[in-house]
């Protein structure tokens, strides 16, 4: 059969087929190189994995769908610069699975809110936010204080990342990599055999929502916030190192 | 139409609905076509000039330039992309050439001299506003007056806790403060912080039980309590450890003022002491830069007239 725009105009089935093909193209030309090209994702240190009470946090970002109204990526102009801070690197998001980078900000970007605020500030905000901020429209989360924090499936939560790519540690062989590439300290907040009894510390030692004697799922949101941006240290870089991966 | 059709003026494409329904092929108009070959010749032109071909590992960097000044000073200039673009802009765009003048002046001057120079002020105070709004203003509101009294100190009133020169503000911004009192709940008993509440509450003319309040001096100003070491055996309070001064009448952590009775006063005052406090204000200096600091400074130095 002749290939002519007649054919394939009367041909419903031929034309979805070269739709798609067109479009698979188009899309590959984009996307695939970001694969290879070296200097997709930044050389820099400082970025490791979150830890097992952070990325409980995470799931709870998540499941309440901060990200509807929160994006978490600054993009490199002057305003953005000057109201959040540094733009944002690919190399910061590179353990998150799926990515949180959002498209809508009816609230702030949250991509460096890490330190920003008090856990105290964080706690009475997500409780209810117009106690702080009377002009806020941010929806009240006071359940976050009043539920416990479940955390019995963390490990699995864990080898669910591991299996595409995050780098927590199970065997001692992935445990002496960790340790390598991270450090001790964090190699050892990245074991999965360790996970439960990780999270309980960190929760017991930073006491996010201001009540040592419960774990709830505010200490997890809460952790996780205040590690958001926080990792690379830009004062190690001069500013046109980053230009240089692009 | 029907006559166009009749002297083939419009090629039709033979298909033929309803009996005389038919669908024409006619050429595509022409400023479309010369639209759709601008935008050839554009994408061409781009490639050219932008990052655009990926090559193996690399990709095609463009003839366009962007140039920007590095930490040392030395002017780096590289293929066009979004990020050097934004160096370049941050440094010599028209806004940040706006500005530049006067960052250099304020930068260059002490806290004095800015507070002598009503124009210095005035820059001070319009663009530290916007910083404050966008850093400052969660925790101790827009304006520098939280919602609710006990979260977060306000910053219009006449009392500091940290201290209010140039230079204890700009401390506090930077640095941050870790405000501490131990729960004292756990050393005294009821009656006790019941008679202690009763002399703070004296200290700043409320008329108490002189009985208790005379308990609560010895509690206060003994090892006991020993409260007097923060606070001072005045009850005037200690800048260096952000001691509220507790003769005045202003109250930052118990609403004491919002009450009218004696009873709730001693109430909310025995709780602070039963429970202790613990606050936290971050330090800013990893986030806000050095200038950014120097006109905060300023602008909450003249939000209460500062010290």
């Amino acid at each position: 059969m002749k290939l002519t725009h007649e054919s394939i105009e009367i041909n419903a089935g031929l034309m979805v087929a070269l739709v798609m093909l067109a479009i698979t193209i188009g899309g590959l030309v984009e996307i695939v190189p970001l694969y290879y090209i070296e200097d997709t994702v930044e050389k820099v240190s400082g970025i490791r994995p979150y830890t097992p009470l952070e990325q409980r946090g995470r799931d709870i970002y998540i499941r309440e769908g901060c990200v509807t109204c929160h994006s978490q990526m600054i993009r490199p102009f002057r305003d953005e610069d000057m109201r959040y801070g540094h733009y944002s690197l690919a190399a910061e998001s590179k353990y998150d699975h799926p990515f949180l980078w959002g498209s809508k900000r009816t609230g702030p970007d949250l991509a460096r809110v890490g330190g920003k605020y008090s856990n105290a500030w964080h706690t009475q905000h997500l409780n209810n936010p117009r106690d702080v901020v009377p002009e806020s429209i941010m929806p009240a989360y006071p359940w976050l204080l009043k539920n416990e924090l479940g955390y019995s499936d963390v490990a699995d939560r864990m080898r669910a990342l591991k299996m595409v790519g995050v780098p927590y540690s199970e065997t001692d062989d992935e445990y002496v990599a960790n340790v390598k590439q991270f450090g001790e300290e964090v190699a050892n907040m990245l074991d999965i055999n360790r996970a439960e009894e990780n999270l309980v510390a960190q929760a017991q030692s930073q006491n996010y929502d201001g009540n040592r004697k419960r774990l709830t799922e505010m200490d997890a949101l809460v952790a996780y916030l205040q590690v958001l941006g926080t990792m690379v240290d830009f004062s190690q870089y001069d500013e046109g190192y980053f230009a240089t991966f692009r | 139409m029907a006559e166009q059709l009749q002297n083939k003026a419009v090629q039709t494409t033979g298909h033929a609905w309803d009996g005389d329904l038919q669908e024409f092929n006619n050429p595509l108009p022409s400023w479309w076509l010369w639209a759709f070959y601008a935008s050839v010749l554009f994408a061409l032109v781009y490639w050219v000039l932008f990052p655009a071909w990926p090559i193996g590992s690399d990709y095609t960097k463009g003839l366009a330039t962007a140039t920007f000044k590095n930490d040392q000073g030395e002017e780096v200039t590289m293929g066009w992309n979004s990020r050097a673009a934004f160096i370049q802009e941050m440094q010599e765009g028209g806004d940040a050439l706006k500005q530049k003048a006067y960052l250099q002046k304020v930068s260059a001057a002490s806290y004095d001299e800015i507070s002598r120079d009503p124009e210095m002020t005035a820059f001070a105070e319009s663009l530290a506003k916007v910083v404050f709004a966008d850093n400052c203003a969660a925790c101790h509101g827009i304006g520098g007056t939280p919602p609710i009294v006990g979260l977060y100190p306000n910053l219009r009133d006449d009392d500091w806790l940290w201290g209010g020169t140039f230079g204890q503000i700009e401390h506090t911004i930077s640095q941050g403060r870790i405000g501490f009192m131990p729960a004292f709940g756990k050393v005294l008993d009821t009656g006790q912080v019941d008679q202690l509440a009763h002399y703070v509450l004296g200290l700043s003319g409320h008329e108490v039980d002189p009985a208790k309040a005379k308990l609560g001096e010895v509690i206060f100003q003994g090892e006991e309590g020993g409260c007097h070491y923060c606070h001072t055996q005045s009850g005037k309070g200690l800048y260096s450890q952000g001691a509220a001064n507790l003769t005045d009448a202003i109250w930052t952590v118990a609403d004491v003022t919002g009450q009218n009775d004696l009873k709730d006063k001693v109430k909310l005052v025995s709780q602070v002491i039963d429970e202790g406090i613990q606050r936290e204000m971050p330090g800013w200096s990893k986030r806000l830069s050095e200038i950014e600091i120097k006109l905060l400074t300023v602008y909450v130095h003249s939000l209460s007239g500062g010290e």
